[in-house]
């Protein structure tokens, strides 16, 4: 791909040799946080989407059953009422003793426990429902109730995986960083390395940038050699979390495989990073030559 | 024959120049070179021949006065400029200067590639001229490889393969036997007749007294001219080097 004659022995350089080692490294590790970054991204997007526009109301029971129809049907009335909410179902006693069954068993005297009634809202897409006013106007009318709209949960959630992305993507910075001041290095050694020759071609009248081209070049090859190697490793272990993710999907966890678009996000990055290799190592050639004769 | 001042190709005012703190090893060197003159430049070992020729070729910066090329004046050109300049003023290096890692047929094909000529033109030149100085069967040879006086030859031809306007050759015949050292003083001088200046600094009385072209008497930094040699304009055709007109 790059036989690209070169006037400078940069391939015999011991540096240049491991150059390609340490950018698959950098890859191998930029591909696990971008990967975990858009995992998040669309985990994040899923639990927003399935979350926002719910409710839950709760009824705490009083002493006598009657009474509580009779509460449960007063609230049910101010949820028709409220022309934000699309749709609402009461969850059955069986269907809540079976929700709480990890904690109550199933023994007969569960279903005599007072348990409080449950009734999920589901708000009209794009509603602006004022929960707080709702639930003033439910509490005008009947004791006990509270609504939850998972809020607090839903803000927890997501500040905790933008926070865990923010270091993620601190991480993409860290290893941008850590490569071109790898590449800066590498190619000073190879110019004092190879002072003399570089002596000799400005002599015959080369101008800065062709020797800055050859640096340029062997950079792109190196980091793209090493990127690919950097990708090639981190697709298994990548594949390898996605299988056991998979496995444990029955609960919480949202369908969190990637997408085609993420997958070519991925692999881009090693062609990002020999870019980044190649630019720097031009930058460095032509700012150094500048201060030669 | 005079110069006129404004003609002139390189130009020396009152050039000062120095290592370091050292002394003084080139002191108010002044001159003026027409251009196709051809000059040897003498003196002994230690005088500042090498110095002098570096100031031509721009490796160095004088300490004071005034250089000119191609009446340019080298100290407010810009860096970017100066390619353009080194590209027309071909060196033969005391110490050859190749570079190892490259066969004889690259070291002498850079010039060309620098200057972006044409892969067939510097296939065909550059054999041309390497088999005419005698390494037709060095072509892949690396520099290492080679000895003193092969090594030189490659130096040689790297030096005139472009046709520079200038050529500098610092000792081009130290490593080589008489008579390929009269071939390649030759070789200077069809490059002369096709107009490019030529300065050899030399040790080689012999061959200077032999020519019979001006000198630069260098000693102890401070610089003569002397005689006017044959004027190199109309020299008769030398049998044998017709075959060098094709890339010179
Ligand atoms: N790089 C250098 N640093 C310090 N002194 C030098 C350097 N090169 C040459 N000189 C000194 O400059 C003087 C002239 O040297 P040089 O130009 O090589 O003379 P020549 O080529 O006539 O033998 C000598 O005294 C030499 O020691
Ligand atoms: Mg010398």
């Amino acid at each position: 791909m790059f036989t690209r004659r070169s006037d400078l022995p940069l391939d015999k350089d011991t540096l240049s040799r491991f150059l390609p080692w340490l950018i698959a490294f950098m890859v191998f590790l930029a591909v696990m946080a971008m990967a975990g970054v858009l995992v998040l991204n669309t985990v994040a997007a899923r639990w927003d989407r399935g979350v926002s526009g719910t409710l839950t109301v709760q009824i705490i029971p009083a002493e006598n059953a009657v009474d509580d129809d009779a509460r449960l049907q007063t609230v049910l009335k101010i949820l028709t009422e409220t022309p934000e909410v699309n749709h609402f179902e009461t969850l059955s006693k069986d269907k809540l003793l079976t929700l709480l069954e990890p904690w109550l068993g199933t023994s007969a005297g569960a279903k005599d426990l007072p348990l409080p009634q449950m009734v999920d809202v589901e708000l009209k897409p794009k509603a602006k429902l004022d929960v707080n006013a709702l639930s003033q106007r439910m509490e005008a009318r009947v004791s006990g109730v509270s609504i939850d709209d998972h809020s607090i949960w839903l803000s927890r959630l997501v500040r905790l995986i933008r926070t865990v992305e923010g270091l993620a993507t601190l991480v993409l910075v860290f290893i941008a960083l850590a490569t071109i001041g790898t590449v800066i290095f590498t190619t000073r050694t190879g110019l004092a390395l190879h002072r003399n020759a570089i002596e000799v071609l400005h002599f015959i009248g080369a101008q800065d940038s062709y020797v800055a081209a050859q640096f340029a070049g062997r950079a792109l090859g190196l980091g793209l050699k090493g990127g690919i190697i950097g990708l090639l490793l981190a697709v298994p272990s990548l594949l390898g979390i996605g299988v056991m993710a998979a496995k444990m999907e029955s609960g919480m966890l949202p369908d969190i495989t990637l997408g085609v678009a993420h997958w070519s996000a991925l692999a881009a990055l090693p062609i990002i990073v020999a870019l980044i290799a190649m630019l720097t190592a031009r930058i460095t050639v032509m700012k150094t030559l500048s201060r030669m004769l | 024959m005079t110069t006129n001042e404004n003609d002139a190709i390189v130009k020396f005012e009152n050039v000062g120049l120095r290592y370091g703190l050292g002394p003084e090893v080139l002191q108010d060197v002044t001159f003026s070179l027409a251009p196709g003159s051809f000059h040897f430049l003498v003196g002994p070992s230690g005088a500042g021949k090498s110095s002098l020729l570096k100031l031509i070729y721009l490796a160095l910066k004088p300490t004071r006065g005034l250089i000119s090329l191609f009446g340019r004046d080298i100290a407010t050109t810009s860096r970017r400029d100066l390619p353009p300049i080194r590209r027309r003023v071909g060196v033969v290096f005391q110490e050859f200067r190749l570079l190892n890692h490259l066969s004889a047929f690259d070291n002498v094909a850079l010039p060309l590639r620098i200057a972006g000529a044409k892969k067939s033109e510097i296939q065909k030149h550059v054999v041309e001229l390497l088999s005419w100085v005698g390494l037709k069967d060095h072509l892949d040879a690396r520099p290492p490889t080679l000895s003193g006086g092969q090594q030189q030859r490659v130096s040689i031809a790297r030096a005139v393969i472009a046709r520079p306007k200038i050529l500098l050759a610092d000792e081009p015949t130290g490593n080589v036997d008489d008579p390929m050292g009269m071939r390649l003083m030759h070789l200077f001088e069809e490059l002369n007749k096709l107009g490019t200046t030529v300065i050899i600094a030399t040790h080689n009385n012999l061959m200077v007294e032999k020519m019979g072209y001006p000198k630069m008497h260098l000693d102890e930094g401070w610089l003569e001219m002397v005689g006017t040699g044959p004027h190199p304009a109309t020299p008769p055709p030398r049998p044998g080097l017709s075959d060098m007109e094709g890339y010179l």
